[in-house]
């Protein structure tokens, strides 16, 4: 059985200008200890997913379906209920570390009171589990930094300091929402590296939420693509790179400059993002799709199975989008 | 930090120093004198009164006087009205009084404000928001000179409830109208600063942190939100104590407190310099002071500002 199965999830937002379907019939599942990538441009959906999973929309918004964690149906329990899965089961992490922990409180308080909430440890054991914690996150003289405030932290180590509070618990499942994008890039190889490590020695299982493919490729298991709130295509990393069967990723990956190739200009893919509270009521990729069908715009391509276990939805076969 | 609160100290020396220039520029700059009543004095009489108070000497003279009075023997003269006090017997009768009515203000005023502005702000977009929002609105638009005669209106003469004045040593009864009057504004404003930056925190990324911890909404709330959501609160609150506890000239005038704000006001009707002197520099000094606090206790708070 799977960790996580995620089934038919929608998340809608009431705004002024009316409902914005932020992510429209997702489903997905997860394995124990799996690496699973879910990519996409901004506003594709995929850390309103995350945010439902644990309960975590804002005020304005809901979800739908269903979010099965040992057996259970996330989507409809309590906030008291909630609180029992998040962090000591479910974990997650945020994209700005430099705004995701408390300015106001120390290191070893924002950490002890996970453990003291959780496992019911005293608050002095559960800052020498915290401190044992930062050390296995790889920040140096940890026993002295713990006792420090976040701005004493830099970028890098306070997302060092993110992943060490998100395992306190032993979490099975680890949600990283674009962990590395506002990081320079030779603090992100190290902070990916540190998740990579963290995942061979605590068997957690990851979601990571990026539109950084480079990020992907070296890390996970298998990939997800997102747009519109839907699933494009979704494979093994491997194979989703090596052949992408759906135009959207195959701009993707078009899209990432490349060094070893001299093509002169930064390819992109031509138009905006979605409106999500206007979507086509066909594919909605179709107003951006270069190889558009008549029936693009109109018919919902559905997500089907491939005998190979991928998963795509488009009009187009296989080999019309490879060639 | 301590050599800090020494330098602020000191600086506020010369800023009392300067204060008193100031006002004393202004006095002299405004027609009349404290001698003319209805009709003006003989001259010889007027020139010996001048000469009495020491208001012949050339302004410079007087203003060197009068500093060294009040920086060297803490003396601020005699009332150029009240014939047989000083200004130091007239703060030292009413400045209790008003003391005693602002501290409580003080105290209502943050205790509903802080705690409307909290629950206003975790009930966003609720009715009870809404309630709490329009509550405070209507506080802050009923002026004190409104409130106070209504007051009087329904606690002294439908209910029978409250005496309509006086104060006694500041006995209970005597103390809550002009607690209700004085902390009225004060408390919506505080409910509006608490509500507005209360909602910009819990809309912040630790915490949503906190949250997809599994903290309880409690320890959210008051072990994370509420913190930095009383910084705002506390630099609008060192200026709004200094004004509650140096009283109102309305309250003393509605309610016969005796308070120093109405000293203050007649001072300036009757042109009685020294009186007016005295409680600005009073006000000026407290001001200081309660400023210098604020900036104490947010060191404390947050731990990015270091003296």
């Amino acid at each position: 059985m799977s960790l996580l199965e995620i089934k038919d999830l929608k998340v809608t937002f009431r705004t002024n200008d009316g409902p914005v379907n932020a992510v429209n019939g997702l489903s997905f599942t997860i394995d124990k200890g799996e690496t699973l990538a879910i990519v996409g441009e901004s506003g594709s959906g995929k850390s309103q997913t995350a945010f439902a999973a644990m309960g975590l929309l804002a005020q304005n918004g809901s979800a739908t379906g269903e979010v099965n964690w040992d057996g259970r149906n996330l989507i409809g329990l309590s906030q008291r209920q909630m609180n029992k899965v998040r962090s000591d089961q479910i974990a997650m992490i945020f994209q700005d570390p430099m705004t995701s922990l408390n300015p106001y409180m120390r290191i070893s308080d924002q950490m002890a009171e996970v453990l003291v909430q959780h496992k019911g440890m005293s608050k002095r054991d559960a800052i020498a589990e915290a401190t044992r914690m930062l050390d296995a996150v790889r920040i140096p003289d940890a026993a002295n930094r713990v006792r420090m405030y976040p701005h004493e932290f830099s970028g890098g180590m306070r997302q060092r300091v993110m992943i060490a509070m998100a395992l306190l618990c032993r979490p099975r499942l680890l949600i990283a929402d674009e962990p590395t994008t506002a990081l320079d890039v030779t603090v992100q190889a190290q902070i990916m590296q540190l998740l990579g490590d963290i995942r061979q020695e605590f068997g957690t299982a990851v979601i990571l939420i990026t539109h950084d493919l480079g990020v992907v490729a070296g890390f996970c298991d298998r990939t997800l693509v997102m747009y519109g709130g839907q699933i494009m295509e979704e494979g093994t990393t491997e194979e989703v790179f090596a052949q992408p069967r759906h135009p959207y990723t195959k701009g993707l990956l078009q899209a990432v400059p490349r060094l070893d190739r001299d093509d002169g200009d930064l390819q992109t893919i031509a138009g905006e993002p979605p409106d999500m509270s206007r979507l086509p009521a066909g594919c909605p990729f179709s107003p951006r799709c270069a190889t558009m069908l008549e029936q693009c715009p109109a018919v919902r391509p559905e997500l089907v199975t491939t005998s190979d276990g991928r998963r795509r939805a488009c009009h187009l076969s296989i080999e019309e989008v490879v060639q | 930090m301590f050599s800090y609160i020494v330098r602020r100290l000191t600086v506020a020396v010369p800023t009392i120093l300067i204060l008193i220039a100031i006002s004393f520029v202004l006095m002299w700059s405004a027609p009349g004198n404290p001698f003319m009543g209805e009709k003006a004095p003989p001259p010889e009489v007027l020139a010996n009164l001048e000469a009495k108070y020491g208001l012949d000497q050339p302004y410079w003279k007087q203003m060197l006087d009068y500093m060294t009075n009040v920086v060297f023997h803490f003396d601020f003269g005699p009332s150029f009205k009240y014939k047989d006090r000083t200004v130091n017997d007239i703060i030292a009768q009413g400045f209790p009084v008003t003391l005693t009515y602002g501290f409580w203000s003080f105290v209502v005023a943050v205790v509903f404000g802080i705690g409307l502005g909290i629950i206003a702000a975790i009930r966003h977009n609720t009715w009870l928001d809404y309630l709490a929002v329009g509550f405070a609105i209507g506080s802050q638009s009923i002026p004190n000179y409104v409130m106070a005669p209504i007051l009087v209106l329904i606690f002294t003469l439908w209910l029978g409830w409250l005496p309509g004045g006086g104060w006694e040593g500041g006995t209970w009864d005597h103390l809550i109208m002009p607690v209700i009057a004085l902390s009225t504004s004060y408390f919506a404003s505080i409910a509006r600063i608490t509500r507005s930056s209360m909602l910009e925190v819990l809309n912040s990324g630790f915490i949503r942190t906190a949250r997809a911890k599994g903290l309880p909404s409690g320890r959210v709330i008051f072990g994370h939100a509420l913190k930095p959501a009383l910084l705002p609160v506390l630099s609008y609150l060192g200026p709004a104590f200094v004004g509650m506890i140096t009283g109102s000239v309305i309250i003393d005038q509605y309610f016969s407190t005796g308070g120093i704000g109405q000293f203050f006001v007649n001072s300036a009707f009757n042109r009685d310099y020294s009186v007016m002197m005295g409680i600005t520099i009073l006000v000026g000094s407290l001001t200081i002071i309660f400023n210098l606090l604020v900036d104490i206790l947010y060191a404390w708070i947050d731990p990015k500002i270091r003296y």
